[in-house]
């Protein structure tokens, strides 16, 4: 099977910006001009619980070329205490017809919380990752993403 | 709904984290794609993939048509005992699947 290259071309500023764990709890992420876009789906599956917006890591290219396969990297770096371990990852798109994109789910503490995957993108958007520990603890983190060409996804 | 490629690394120490891909040769048709005569293509996505390692389930995921034809998942193990890892998967069609890598863990 051809390797996954490991230069994808994620930005190395976002990386360095989302991986400043130690840095005040901004919210990483560029935002688009006009305004501050919601994730419904987010806010729905978060509802009123307390989010942390440090510490998860959602690495998604600045502006992809093909919506129909985008590259996304979600990771959590440990140490992970017992009992809060990252039992799963929700990943929301603002704009696809399904905002839930996927779920990760990690029914053993595992030592490294690192996933890859390639998803469709209906158009320019935000997307938003949700890490759920074992103490019902949430992780959050957000990527804004220029999409040249959507994924047709709407039938048109 | 046919073949899948896995790979794990050939050298394994016990209790190191290592690095598992899955590459799944499946369409994920959205449902919202029409054949020329105006006709839409029924959605037919994988929906649930599970990874066991020696019985244990230590990953899962729950697709959408959001995730790209041809899914492609990389994630990490700890690795205790050698043995395989199972892949199973079922799409919206009911199709299940599977595929086994063998571990081989020093140590």
């Amino acid at each position: 099977m051809k390797n996954l290259p490991r230069s994808l071309p994620f930005s190395s500023r976002r990386r360095a910006l989302l991986a400043g764990a130690a840095a005040a709890p901004l919210l990483p992420f560029h935002a688009r001009a006009q305004d501050n876009p919601e994730v419904q789906a987010y806010k729905a599956f978060v509802g009123a619980r307390a989010v942390r917006t440090e510490r998860l890591v959602l690495d998604i290219p600045r502006i992809a070329d093909n919506g129909n396969v985008v590259p996304v990297r979600i990771a959590m770096p440990g140490p992970f205490l017992p009992g809060a371990e990252v039992k799963s990852i929700h990943l929301f798109s603002e704009k696809n017809p399904v905002p839930q994109m996927a779920v990760f789910y990690f029914p053993l503490p595992l030592a490294r919380v690192e996933v890859e995957s390639r998803v469709r993108l209906a158009g320019t958007q935000r997307v938003a990752a949700v890490a759920t520990m074992a103490d019902g603890s949430l992780y959050s983190a957000m990527a804004d993403i220029v999409v040249t060409v959507s994924a047709c996804i709407d039938g048109t | 709904m046919a073949d899948a490629r896995i790979q794990v690394p050939a050298q394994i120490r016990r209790g190191d984290t290592f690095e598992v891909k899955i590459l799944i040769r499946h369409g994920m048709e959205t449902g919202y794609r029409l054949t020329d005569d105006g006709k839409q293509i029924p959605r037919n996505v994988i929906r649930l993939v599970t990874c066991r390692y020696n019985g244990t389930e230590v990953f899962r995921i729950e697709p959408s048509s959001g995730i790209a034809a041809n899914p492609l998942f990389t994630f990490f193990v700890t690795a205790r005992d050698s043995g395989e890892l199972v892949f199973e998967w079922v799409d919206d069609a009911g199709e299940r699947a599977s595929e086994r890598a063998a571990v081989t863990v020093a140590g």
